[in-house]
């Protein structure tokens, strides 16, 4: 089986977010880069078929040169070989037609992503590339099962979840639950030194639309400060939420 | 040309969110000249979409959507709005509607913005603010393509009745047979409790309630709210609740009305995965924990004192105000 697992770089989930450039770009300063907490799950899962099942992973990031160092950390993780599709993601369109040229090219069986990216949150590459292939498609993935070219795979439904069979080729979007978080791995030495000998193969782009445009970045106003009831006048709390806040 | 939406329901009933979309598209397509026509999917009474607008519904029935189908759902859409020549097309940010739209854009060759949050900023260039970075900033984003689709944000529009009478139109699309390759095996419903995604309060708890044993408290308080239980991620790590209830940017996103966090000292992770919603009361024995910064109200003391007392409180509130 072979197995792409597509890798967000993204701001560690502690990051500040400030923008430059008169709001319209991020501001990387200082920020420390990770690979995308859904993608880390599905990163995982895909190394437990390789060790169980022998199957082979390929991490792939559409990305500029610093995204290598979050690809590097994939191979190190124990992913057979990575490619970067080297062009600025610009909108989702643009990354899933992408990476649906390296899923076509690589005949891949299972391609894994995360369900949504932690910087533009917009949860749209997994479905898109799965459209463009027209493959078969599960979003938010909590639990995954290969056998054969059978599937089967629990994903989270409103108020609780949902059991799918489905063959593959399949792409999932894929989510915590997927491992448990215990079991995320953690790059070792040896990892590390082996991933500087995996191959690392960087793609030109393909020509996509781009269908959305990130025009500029706000930050949410700033709050008043918080209105302190004491521990001995919860009246005047149920108060201001019926009379001031209006939510009960 | 007319203006989309997919009218979500469940088990026959329409869920709030598409009474909430509803009222978005009305205004919307007001902006544009247009009118509004609802696609549903096995739902019952369509009339109760007239309330908010809607002028226009079809109506598909087909025992094979009675699962939902993320591809067949989104050739249902998609061909609705080849029927209608509608050029935006809304949706819901709920977990079915979200895993459709990207497929749905795709085959319209339609940008796709999702978590919008507001009506758009204008509409040429079609510009619309949406949530990003988990929350912590929000994203103008311009959608170049002449057709659209939007996934609108729980609870950022809010519910604005405007009757219209609309006209009812039976409408059967016709299906891929490979979109059913994916085959729902079986669900498993969380019964009797009201779930996170449905909820317009959410009562949470973190490690400050010392252990599962104590979450009864929290149960009767949410239940006198009518409210949906949640928790940090240290508890769900720790096992003491299930992970489908963890609240944070690497669990659920919350956007109610009333978020009641308790015994939960407020990682940016967490804050990130609640800031969406309208009032945020925090209870810690803690006065410096960071959760009062982004608080509206707070109480400092022992949640162990506070939430049963309070739970009294509100009990007596609502027997005064039933």
């Amino acid at each position: 089986m072979k197995i792409l697992v597509c890798i967000s770089h993204v701001p560690d989930t502690t990051s500040k977010i400030n923008f430059v450039n008169g709001d319209s770009e991020f501001d990387t300063n200082g920020v420390q880069f990770v690979i995308n907490p859904n993608d880390e799950f599905g990163l995982t899962r895909a190394i437990w078929f390789q060790e169980q099942q022998g199957a082979t992973v390929t991490v792939v990031n559409v990305g500029g040169p610093d995204a290598e160092a979050t690809l590097r950390k994939a191979l190190a993780i124990g992913a057979n070989e990575a490619i970067r599709v080297n062009a600025n993601p610009t909108d989702g369109f643009f990354v899933a037609k992408q990476l649906a040229e390296v899923v076509k090219s690589g005949g891949y069986d299972l391609v894994i992503c995360g369900k949504e990216s932690l910087d533009y949150n917009g949860g749209m590459v997994p479905g898109m590339l799965a459209g463009l292939l027209d493959y078969n498609f599960v979003n938010s993935c909590t639990e995954l099962t290969i056998e054969g070219t059978s599937a089967k795979v629990a994903r989270e439904i409103d108020g609780g979840k949902e059991t799918i069979a489905a063959s593959l080729p399949l792409v999932i979007g894929g989510q915590k639950g997927l491992v448990e978080e215990k079991d995320l791995r953690i790059p070792n030495m040896r990892g590390i030194m082996t991933a500087r000998t995996k191959v690392l193969t960087v793609l030109e782009p393909v020509a996509a639309n781009v269908n959305t445009k990130a025009v500029k970045f706000e930050k949410p106003a700033p709050k008043s400060a918080v209105k302190l009831f004491s521990a001995d006048d919860l009246d005047g709390l149920v108060n201001a939420l019926h009379n001031e806040a209006k939510v009960i | 040309m007319s203006l989309l939406i997919y009218a979500e329901s469940a088990d026959g009933k329409f869920k709030k969110v598409a009474f909430e979309l509803a009222s978005y598209a009305k205004k919307v397509a007001e902006s544009l000249g247009t009118t509004v026509t609802a696609v549903t999917v096995n739902a019952g009474n369509v009339s109760d979409l007239s309330k908010y607008g809607v002028d226009k519904v079809l109506k598909v029935s087909n025992d094979k959507l009675a699962n939902f189908n993320a591809k067949a759902y989104a050739d249902v859409v998609k061909q609705a709005a080849q029927k209608e020549g509608a050029k935006v097309i809304l949706l819901s940010s709920t977990t079915d509607s979200l895993y459709m739209a990207p497929i749905v854009a795709v085959g319209l060759d339609a940008g796709f913005a999702s978590n919008v949050v507001g009506l758009p900023i204008s509409t040429s260039p079609f510009q619309v603010k949406r949530n990003a970075f988990s929350n912590k900033a929000f994203n103008i984003t311009e959608i170049t393509t002449d057709v659209k689709v939007l996934s609108l944000a729980k609870n950022s529009y809010g519910l604005v009745e405007s009757a219209s009478s609309a006209t009812e139109e039976d409408f059967a699309p016709s299906l891929n047979e490979a979109d059913f390759n994916v085959k729902v095996a079986s669900v498993e419903k969380t019964s009797g409790k009201v779930t996170i995604a449905d909820a317009d309060i959410v009562v949470s708890g973190g490690r400050g309630l010392k252990g599962p044993e104590n979450w009864g408290m929290l149960e009767e308080l949410a239940s006198v709210l009518g409210a949906a239980t949640a928790c940090s991620k240290p508890v769900s790590d720790l096992g003491w609740r299930p992970h489908s209830e963890h609240v944070g940017q690497t669990g659920k996103p919350v956007a109610t009305n009333l978020y009641i966090a308790i015994g939960i000292s407020g990682a940016i992770q967490h804050i990130a995965g609640i800031n969406s919603s309208k009032v945020k009361v925090v209870i810690n024995s803690d006065a410096d924990a960071p959760f009062f910064k982004v608080a509206d109200y707070g109480v400092v003391g022992d949640a162990f004192d506070i939430v049963p007392r309070l739970t009294q409180k509100l009990k007596e509130f609502k027997a005064q105000n039933a």
